[in-house]
């Protein structure tokens, strides 16, 4: 019977089927943080039961990890609690860990991939929602609560009803300016937040295969915002170039085997989708979003849509707006800001802020907005610092923090105050997401750095050299 | 984690009629810094129900001594965001059993399931019905009837079936978890993993 990607690495992963009721999956990779493993170790110890393997998980503290004074210790009581109980509990369990200081610390997300964690056609598993980013490399990534983490932990399983599969097709050249995000915020703004829930989604098409693997696993780490459990790609050369010779992948004889099993992950032609959708990537411009969820985006030359056009009820959407500030009909394009933030599993990756290089290269930073540019994780960070990324930077009055979350969820001190605007590379402008009572506009690293340099929201396309 | 087992509830509920309730609403990012499963029912909403100052901001529902009860009703996509399970936690430990919604964010409807808190989908008609029974005479009583796969509003007799698998029917009944039964089956996922293609 023809069988989907997804049909295909869900399948090998069975371990028994439970009549009306989930499968059991196996998982071949768990990656862990701070936040959401305490609780599951806790489970672990007053059940008396072990990690059944070990080396199958994998730590690294990144959503409260401060992002200067890195060498110093952390002075958040609550945070440093759980910095130390992410390390004792791995090395009570036998599990690598990567914690603050080390040279493989960084985002899970951006991580799991620089190193080879991340396989085609694995299961990949972690307390986070934008596990999703992994199904860049085709692989069943998604993210699991913590209950969940202590089935992995313990029993290398979880168990899940199958989803449902849909197909997003984009064709078409995307124009100047427009990057992976936004072509993500635009699938998100045409199903809205919820339309892809209870689905496990495969992007395909020619906008696709032409991105980076960075550009993929921008969108597939969105696949979350529109509610589908997670979004994959099938692995083809890019993938596989990227993937060999990292240093968990597989070698030797084992590479051999890999690669033959990775060739056969791709949708077969005839295999059907319960749900599948296509649009014309030629179409997409540059995004940014007005409102409080993922899904209230628009191209940024368009005015904010009235109620009559928005999802949802008309309640909802005024509580939004009137959260924002912002009114229907209005052009968001010379609003003013107050904060940029470049990073996250999102957005924190080279090419992310080679992107925003590209704009601030001989402009300045606008006088009255804060920009907190923060590295996916160290590697990410030494590339800028080697390609002479730094430089353009520093001399366009910019700094570089180091590696974690960050302003994404603030969970550490990078928080955005009450009432004010940020431009944001990351995932979520839910309500006071970035700190109570802040005010997120999503955007690409472009669109962040037109900002971070006019002091208002700018379409980017104004700046690039072969467009002006 | 064990929890209370659920069979039928009848309690009143608290209306929270808005669509989109994120989890970071449920419970906010900076509240998720504690090592032990205690004290996250004192930050449910957190931002929608105190002021910066702490104090609690009276037109929210939960400030509201009018509605109280076992069951939450919120508006459609319920849950969305997050992964964190500390938003079901927070739901738990508030003391809500049951949440009811048109619609539910998949990782946070999984969570509930997890830990004992039963998610109960209506149908968006049913749904106004129960915000326009709860709002006419907030001392109206649902009864959700796990073992019949029933919501009834009690006053009118009005009642939806619901979904839920019969595995974790099983296990809200019993008060059983996942886990409880990954272990049992853990000689056949060993033998399963030694023919893994990675």
């Amino acid at each position: 019977m023809s069988k989907t990607l997804f049909d295909k690495v869900w399948d090998t992963h069975v371990v028994r089927k439970i009549e009306g009721g989930p499968d059991v999956l196996f998982i071949d990779r768990h990656l862990i943080h701070e936040v959401t493993s305490p609780v599951a170790f806790l489970g672990l110890k007053s059940r008396g039961i072990k990690v059944l393997y070990p080396e199958r998980t994998f730590a690294t503290a990144d959503h409260n990890t401060p992002t200067i004074n890195q060498h110093l210790p952390v002075a958040d009581p609550l945070s440093a609690n759980q910095l130390k109980a992410l390390e004792s509990n791995s090395n009570e369990y036998g599990i690598s860990h990567w914690g603050l200081g080390h040279q493989k610390n960084g985002i899970v997300h951006v991580v799991g991939p620089e190193y080879g964690i991340t396989q085609p056609g694995a299961t990949i598993v972690c307390g986070d929602s934008h596990t999703s980013t992994h199904g860049a490399f085709g692989a069943i990534a998604f993210g699991i609560g913590t209950s969940e983490v202590e089935m992995v932990l313990s029993t290398q399983c979880i168990m899940q009803p199958k989803p449902k599969k849909m197909r997003i097709n984009v064709n078409g050249k995307l124009g100047v300016g427009v990057t992976p995000k936004d072509v993500a915020l635009f699938i998100i703004s045409q199903l809205t937040t919820s339309g892809a829930t209870g689905y496990f989604v495969e992007y395909a098409g020619d906008v696709f295969e032409n991105m980076t693997m960075e550009g993929r696993m921008t969108v597939c780490n969105l696949s979350i915002e529109m509610g589908a459990r997670g979004g994959m790609i099938a692995p083809d050369e890019t993938t596989i170039d990227y993937v060999k010779g990292r240093e968990f992948s597989p070698k030797g004889e084992a590479w051999d085997r890999a690669l033959a099993y990775y060739k056969t992950l791709k949708t077969d032609a005839d295999a059907v989708f319960d749900k599948e959708l296509t649009f014309d990537g030629s179409s997409i411009e540059p995004m940014i979003t007005y409102g409080t969820n993922p899904g209230m985006g628009m191209g940024i030359s368009h005015d904010i849509p009235d109620a009559a056009h928005a999802e949802g009820g008309a309640a909802t959407y005024a509580k939004s707006l009137g959260y924002m500030g912002f009114s229907e009909g209005e052009s968001m394009i010379g609003k003013k800001i107050d904060f940029v933030f470049v990073g996250s599993c999102t957005n924190g990756r080279i090419e992310d802020f080679r992107a925003f290089t590209s704009i601030i290269k001989g402009r300045h930073k606008a006088d009255d907005v804060t920009v907190w540019l923060v590295p996916g994780s160290h590697i990410v960070e030494a590339q800028i610092k080697e390609e002479g990324l730094l430089d353009i930077l520093t001399e366009a009055g910019f700094e570089l923090r180091q590696p974690g979350c960050s302003a994404c969820l603030a969970m550490n001190d990078d928080k955005i105050p009450a009432g004010k605007y940020a431009v944001s590379t990351s995932n979520r402008n839910f309500e006071g997401r970035q700190g109570p009572g802040s005010r997120t506009m999503l955007a690409s690293p472009l669109v962040a750095a037109a900002a971070a340099v006019t002091g208002v929201v700018t379409d980017p396309r104004t700046l690039i050299e072969e467009l002006v | 984690m064990a929890y209370d087992k659920f069979n039928i509830l009848k309690s009143t509920a608290v209306p929270l009629p808005i669509e989109n309730v994120d989890t970071d609403q449920l419970i906010p990012a900076r509240f998720l810094k504690a090592t032990e499963r205690v004290g996250f029912g004192d930050n449910l909403f957190r931002d929608w129900r105190y002021n910066p100052d702490n104090t609690p901001k009276k037109d929210f529902v939960l400030n509201n001594p009018v509605y109280s009860g076992k069951i939450l009703v919120g508006g459609k996509n319920f849950g969305s965001g997050s992964s964190r399970e500390h938003a079901a936690w927070a739901v738990y430990d508030y003391g809500f059993r049951c949440v009811v919604s048109s619609f539910f964010a998949d990782i946070f409807r999984n969570n509930c399931l997890n830990i004992g808190v039963l998610p109960v989908q209506v149908s968006p008609e049913f749904s106004e019905k129960i915000f326009a029974a709860i709002f006419a005479d907030p001392n109206t009583e649902l009864e959700v009837n796990l073992p019949e796969q029933t919501i009834t509003l009690l006053a009118t007799g009005e009642k939806e079936t619901f979904e839920i698998s019969p595995y974790k029917k099983d296990n809200m009944l019993n008060g059983f978890d996942d886990i409880d039964y990954l272990q049992s089956i853990k000689p056949e996922i060993e033998e399963f993993a030694l023919q893994l293609p990675l």
